[in-house]
């Protein structure tokens, strides 16, 4: 219900069609100081309704003239709803996005969809990981290095108003350059699409033989179980709102969590060193992991929020209190 | 689990302002709650309309004042181990924390469960409270905790003007003042010192944004803000009486998660277990905030909330207060999902205050941080257009939406934009009609501009429209309107149509409205929700329909007002229940948030959408029901009787042509002619000369009913030739095609009420219901005795004879209601309503006759059998009224014919005067221990009054009484304290006798030859009523409450349950 333009900035949704349930969208206007990265990353966004009249101090432009500005097609005055139960039902699909002055003919037009390339086979990572070497915070007690699979803004936030050093760097970043910045711990980002095709497995395999602490998020997460060894699976539904449930396995927890993720790790393959930390209350997949003995963890949702619930920023302070 | 087997529930008493439906909706979500696990439920609630004071929901049940002293000695009969005082309101709350302040709990070794008795001390008491939530590092206003006016004052200089003045122990924000000047505020610093210990003195707010927080918290630290809610009035017009959406619409991100962060940080430090409110000011400058309350119980909002996202917050917190967490529990709504998440929305609600104003002679209809509105209207919708439109036309207050609407008129706009009274919506549309900017109006209503675009929006529309006829409408418009919200009604106006017109257009068109479920998820997980709304911003439906003989649809009752309140949602889910029983599916259409009725489990589809005839008729036509119940939810789904029968429903029950000669007065008169049934002279007259003919001949006062196809026209008493030519000039009411139905309102005679259940026009079931006050006083503000105590048996006879020639004559099938006055055994009708009416419940539960379902099985057609009578019932049942004079200021408490009582009592007792007195202290009366004061007008109320004023004076009373009053007394030798009367300002002075509390109960019989306006008295019964004085205005109750006082003392009230009465 809020959180549009950190949703439409996400580089996980790089590449996609966003379709709004909320139908009341654009109400307060466009701040870059709410951006997860540059620009907005989506290819096109569906809402039922939308404002041209932003109302809000903090407020720069109105939503359609900052979509106008980066040529990102926008659809309104439709059934949001019906087709959300469609997408629940197919899980995310291709879909084609056109503007006629005339009417238009459906059939031609699935048939462009269908033959559209599959983007979880596209190397998407690469398409929004950083091609350069970031610095922030240099004079930051601890030095973290981030593997950039698509990062939201949001994650590089909460670690450096914690007072970390951070080094960001591409995906493809090869595990021996990482340890060269001799980093006292190793974060891997959010991204978009399938973690099977990320180049970043290998590089954190290489990593896991050091003893550096890890946090993976979301995309990182997968990579990180797969890089242990367990399988990741695409979900029916694909968990893509701001009120995910997750249960702190062993406690009587559950936290709300922002999440956008069509993927999802096997909790049934992680090697036995590995513990399962949350669990999705609503269908009861991996939302979290852990090793047993060494600090690394993986969290599937986005502690960083932004959008969505801040209950769980509670997970960097435990990433931090375990670099070395 | 903790280990229970008997809880305490304490319910709110009667309707009030402030405290209204709300508390039965989460009452009997408590009950619910805590029988699903095994556990017994003692209830005490002396709102007899109640649905959770139904047999269904508790084991026991007490008809008693929610009372420390009832309260500790149900206590002590029934030995509860827990108690539950977070879902009646403040009344259960404040009540709660009484007994505890005494060590009842601890003494009867009682759990209160939930939140802890000092945690909602700390959210109770201003001062605690701002000093807990700066200890967590949390923002409230600055201001000052004063116990006397000179501290007040400095504080007030040290924050700066203006401020706010607020009292603990208040609710709906009775007791909240805002002070420009230094003299303004010392002397309401006066006034709410006087009531309370404690007074705060804060800084003001105004402009700033007001936003709620739903939050619940478990045991094992889970929180969850269920809700947000935005205050499209912004701070400064108490949240109660503003206009509010849900969810927020102009919060970003962070804005919204960090004050749910800082709601979460709050309801830890104060260890919520269980249900909580949080209200926010946040300046829309720069995002800073305040906390401004937060209520540790089930509210308003929290009802509010749970209608808004579906999430039943009342059952919720139940379970959680019982030891539950939240991940043990299931989201009811999925039935696949954890109860523990927050609803996503995939629309926008509003819920839009109703005012009752004009019904109270010399209020002020100016709305501000006290609570004035007696009801409230939710409306959905997939944008904020067609959610606002609809909320509008559910107040049944003869508005068509936001435009398009004829009467109203502002005399001062600019004034009534930023010195708001509760038409101000209607005065924004006027602005814009008149051109003025979005910045002017936000600039004199502070109301966020995103919203007042939005308004903008359809007056420009308005315009649109009126360009075309409804032939040259082009098919985009007219869905482009329909998508905002616009009624066909509204369309037909602009287009010079009819409603029909519109409607046959949008058929050939193919423009309809969808129906969409409230699923809590936003359409994520498959939900078997039946929770439903209707809207044009849609193609497609979220369900299926099946037509069937075995279907049938009611109508709820609309908003909660002056006259219509929570008897009708007893009534309509009653009816619900004894469908279900009988095997039928029950569609329930109603948007009242208040409501149980609204409550998704209570039918098997619920539409929350408009009782309007074209909404109804969307649903029906979707639906394809085997009929409609129109005659349960009081007088707004009776009003659309007749037009849905023309429309081809099939209208269950009376034939909405009967129900037509019942509600058309000419026709009714007419009728009871034929039957030769009594009734006060009448006529009808089509010019203002005829008019004044028949009353010279039959005497003033008379009641005059315009033509009733003339909406909005009210009917009135006329009490001189004069106001009888200003009335029928003014509304231009008279004319040959309008004539008016005038009858002689008759005074002094007893009234009596049939209420009766018949099948195919012969009555099944009737009880006969007598009033102690006489004709005059609305039959909605009597005090009710239920088996009549003091009439003849002939009268009986005759009242049971009329109302069978009545049944017959209209061929009545199902509940009506019929008003009689007697004089010695002479009887005359003076109304008839074919429907449920307001004493049903009342009737049903004191006599055990099974009303509703007599009457629902004979409106389908099923064999009915006898019901008992009520005169073998070995108890008497009592009736009173509850008003909120005191929430409503300047108004006077003299009652009259326009009907102010906000909600009513009964209680049930082994005699007339056990039962009354226990109405009466359940109604918020306080018994007198030091002074009666006696103000008799009029020679004769003084005669009839003598025999009750030497009883007091028997009983050992001490009487004061005003001037002409004491002399008569004195006269007589009863022993009586002169006081001069206010205007008088001469010593003694009554007002200081009311001030110093030396007189605790006031007397006051106004003199009924003299109209309201000349009473010197009046003064007087207002300073009582600030002052929470108990003032009696009418003779007989005066009366019949000194019999009572003389017989009984408070002692002697018995402790009974429900069930202990036969």
């Amino acid at each position: 219900m809020v959180g549009y333009v950190e949703a439409l900035t996400d580089p996980s949704y790089h590449g996609q069609i966003l379709v709004q349930s909320f139908p009341l969208i654009g109400n307060y206007g466009v701040n870059p100081e709410d951006f997860e990265s540059e620009r907005p990353q989506v290819k096109g966004y569906v809402v039922s309704d939308y404002t041209e009249y932003p109302s809000h101090h903090s407020s720069r432009k109105s939503l359609r003239r900052w979509l106008e500005e980066h040529r990102i097609p926008g659809l309104y005055d439709i059934d949001t709803r019906a087709l959300v139960k469609r997408l629940r039902h197919y899980g995310v699909i291709p879909g084609v996005l056109v503007v006629s002055e005339k009417p238009v003919r459906i059939k031609p037009l699935i048939k462009e969809a269908r033959s559209l390339p599959d983007p979880n086979a596209q190397n998407l990572v690469a398409e929004v990981s950083t091609r350069d070497i970031h610095i922030y915070n240099p004079e930051g007690r601890k030095r973290v290095v981030l593997i950039d699979c698509g990062v939201k803004r949001g994650i590089i936030r909460s670690l450096i108003s914690r007072g970390v050093s951070m080094v960001r760097v591409p995906d493809d970043y090869p595990a021996e350059k990482i340890l060269e910045f001799n980093p006292d711990g190793l974060v891997i980002s959010n991204g978009p699409g399938d973690p099977a095709q990320c180049r970043a497995v290998p590089t954190v395999i290489a990593l896991l033989k050091q003893n550096l602490p890890i946090l993976g998020i979301c995309l990182g997460h997968q990579i990180l179980a797969l890089a242990a060894g367990a399988r990741t699976f695409k979900l029916k539904f694909g968990h893509r709102s701001q009120n995910q449930p997750c249960l702190e396995e062993g406690t009587r927890r559950c936290y709300l969590t922002s999440q956008n993720h069509g993927y999802a790790v096997d909790a049934g393959t992680l090697p036995s060193d590995w513990s399962i930390w949350f669990t999705n209350a609503n269908d009861g997949t991996n939302e979290g992991l852990r090793h047993k003995k060494r600090p690394i963890l993986g969290v599937q949702f986005h502690p960083e929020a932004s959008p969505g619930p801040t209950d769980t920023e509670f997970i960097f302070d435990l990433f931090l209190e375990q670099l070395r | 689990m903790k280990k229970i087997k008997k809880v305490l529930l304490l319910g709110s008493g009667a309707i009030k302002i402030g405290e209204a439906g709300e508390f039965d909706y989460s009452g009997s979500q408590a009950i619910k709650a805590l029988k699903e696990e095994g556990l017994e439920v003692v209830l005490i609630n002396p709102n007899i309309a109640t649905i959770q004071t139904s047999e269904f929901l508790a084991d026991k049940i007490y008809f008693l004042p929610v009372e420390p002293y009832f309260v500790e000695k149900i206590i002590e009969k029934e030995k509860p181990g827990a108690m539950m005082i977070s879902f009646g309101g403040q009344t259960a709350l404040n009540c709660g924390l009484a007994l505890w302040k005494k060590g009842v709990m601890d003494k009867h070794k009682i759990e209160v469960l939930g939140t802890s008795l000092e945690s909602v001390e700390i959210t109770e008491d201003r001062g605690l409270f701002n000093r807990t939530l700066i200890e967590a590092g949390l923002k409230v206003p600055r201001g000052l905790a004063v116990e006397s006016v000179g501290d007040g004052l400095r504080a007030a200089e040290q924050i700066g003007f203006p401020v706010m003045l607020r009292s603990a122990f208040a609710l709906g924000g009775k007791g909240s003042f805002l002070c420009y000047k230094k003299d303004e505020l010392e002397e309401k610093l006066r006034v709410a010192l006087s009531e309370t210990r404690q007074v705060l003195v804060e800084e003001y707010l105004e402009g700033w944004k007001e936003i709620e927080y739903e939050v619940i918290r478990d045991r094992a630290d889970n929180c969850l803000a269920i809700c947000n809610m935005e205050n499209i009035d912004p701070m400064g017009i108490h949240t109660g009486e503003s206009i509010v959406v849900a969810p927020s619409q102009t919060l970003t991100n962070s804005e919204y998660h960090r004050l749910r962060e800082i709601a979460f940080r709050a309801v830890r430090k104060l260890s919520i277990i269980g249900e909580c409110n949080i209200q926010y000011a946040l300046n829309p400058e720069n995002g800073d905030y305040r906390i401004i309350e937060i209520n540790a119980r089930l509210s308003r909002s929290s009802a509010l909330a749970s209608k808004a996202t579906g999430y039943p917050l009342a059952f919720m917190a139940a379970k959680l207060m019982l030891g539950y967490t939240l991940p043990e529990l299931k989201n009811p709504i999925t039935r696949a999902t954890t109860a523990c998440f927050e609803p996503a929305l995939d629309y926008v609600t509003i819920k839009i205050p109703r005012w009752d104003l004009k019904k109270f002679a010399r209020v002020s209809r100016k709305i501000g941080s006290e609570m004035k509105s007696v009801g409230e209207v939710m409306a959905i919708g997939r944008n904020f257009e067609e959610a606002l439109q609809k909320a509008l036309r559910m107040l049944q207050i003869g508005m068509y939406g936001f435009v398009g609407n004829e009467n109203y008129s502002f005399r001062n706009l600019e004034k009534e934009l930023s010195n708001p009274t509760d038409e101000r919506i209607f005065g924004i549309a006027e602005a814009f009609r008149k051109g003025w900017s979005v910045e002017k109006v936000a600039s004199l209503t502070r109301i966020d501009p995103w919203f007042l675009h939005r308004m903008k929006d359809l007056v420009d529309m308005e315009k649109r429209l009126r360009s075309y006829s409804l032939k040259s409408l082009p098919y985009e418009l007219l869905l482009e309107a329909k998508k905002k919200g616009f009624s066909d009604k509204q369309i037909a106006i602009f287009t010079s149509s009819s409603e029909a017109e519109v409607r046959e257009r949008r058929r050939q068109l193919k423009i309809s409205p969808s129906v969409k479920q409230i699923d809590t998820l936003a359409a994520e997980y498959p939900a078997k929700t039946n929770y439903l709304y209707l809207t044009y911003n849609g193609r497609e439906d979220d369900v299926r329909f099946r037509p069937s003989r075995k279907k049938i649809m009611v109508l709820g009752s609309g908003p909660y007002s002056i006259g219509s309140s929570v008897e009708f949602d007893w009534c309509a889910v009653n009816t619900v229940r004894v469908l279900r029983q009988l095997g039928y599916q029950t569609l329930m259409v109603n948007y009242n948030p208040e409501t149980v009725s609204t409550d998704y489990d209570m039918c098997d589809r619920l539409y929350f959408d408009e009782l309007s005839f074209e909404r109804v008729l969307d649903i029906y036509e979707k639906e394809k029901p085997a009929g409609i119940i129109i005659s349960m939810g009081g007088q707004v789904p009776n009003n659309l009787a007749l037009k849905l029968h023309q429309a081809g429903v099939r209208v269950l029950g009376t034939s909405p042509e009967s129900i037509d000669r019942a509600e058309d007065r000419h026709k009714f008169s007419r009728l009871l002619d034929e039957l030769r049934i009594d009734q006060p002279p009448w006529k009808e007259a089509t010019s203002l000369e005829e008019a004044r003919k028949f009353c010279d001949r039959a005497g003033y006062p008379v009641i005059i009913r315009p033509s009733y196809v003339l909406s909005g026209a009210a009917m009135s008493l006329v009490f001189e030739e004069k106001s009888l030519e200003k009335y029928l000039k003014k509304a231009s009411l008279i004319s040959p095609e309008h004539p008016v139905v005038i009858s002689k309102f008759i005074t002094g005679a007893k009234e009596i009420e049939l209420e009766a259940v018949a099948s195919r026009g012969k009555i099944v079931a009737s009880a006969i219901i007598e009033h102690i006050e006489n004709a005059g006083v609305h039959s909605g503000d009597a005090t009710t005795v239920l088996p009549p105590q003091k009439l003849y048996l002939e009268t009986i006879r005759r009242v049971r004879l009329i109302g069978e020639k009545i049944a017959r004559a209209l061929k009545i099938t199902g509940p009506f209601n019929l008003q009689l006055l007697a004089r010695e055994n002479e009887l005359k009708v003076i109304e008839c309503n074919l429907r449920a009416s307001r004493s049903l419940p009342f009737v049903s539960k004191v006599s055990r006759i099974p009303f509703i379902e007599l009457a629902v099985r004979a409106m389908l057609g099923l064999p009915v059998s006898n019901g008992r009578s009520i005169f073998e019932l070995n108890h008497v049942g009592v009736k009173a009224p509850q008003f909120s004079f005191s929430r409503l200021k300047g108004a006077d408490p003299r009652l009259g014919v326009e009907m102010a009582s906000t909600g009513e009592v009964a209680c049930l007792g082994d005699d007339l005067n056990e039962a009354l007195l226990k109405a009466m202290l359940a109604a918020g009366y306080r018994l007198p221990e030091k002074s009666i004061l006696l103000s008799l007008g009029g020679e004769k109320n003084k005669q009839k009054f003598l025999d009750a004023a030497r009883m007091l004076e028997k009983t050992g009373f001490k009487i004061s009484a005003t001037e002409g009053t004491s002399r008569f007394l004195k006269r007589q030798r009863i022993e009586n304290f002169m006081l001069f009367k206010i205007h008088e300002k001469r010593q003694p002075n009554l007002q200081d006798y009311l001030l110093e509390k030396k007189v605790d109960f006031v007397i006051s019989v106004p003199d009924p030859g003299k109209p309201a306006a000349f009473d010197s008295d009046y003064r007087m019964r207002r300073l009582a009523v600030d002052l929470g004085i108990p003032v009696i205005t009418n003779l007989q109750l005066a009366e019949s409450l000194v019999n009572a006082f003389a017989s009984r003392k408070i002692e002697s009230l018995k402790i009974k349950s429900w069930d202990e009465y036969d």
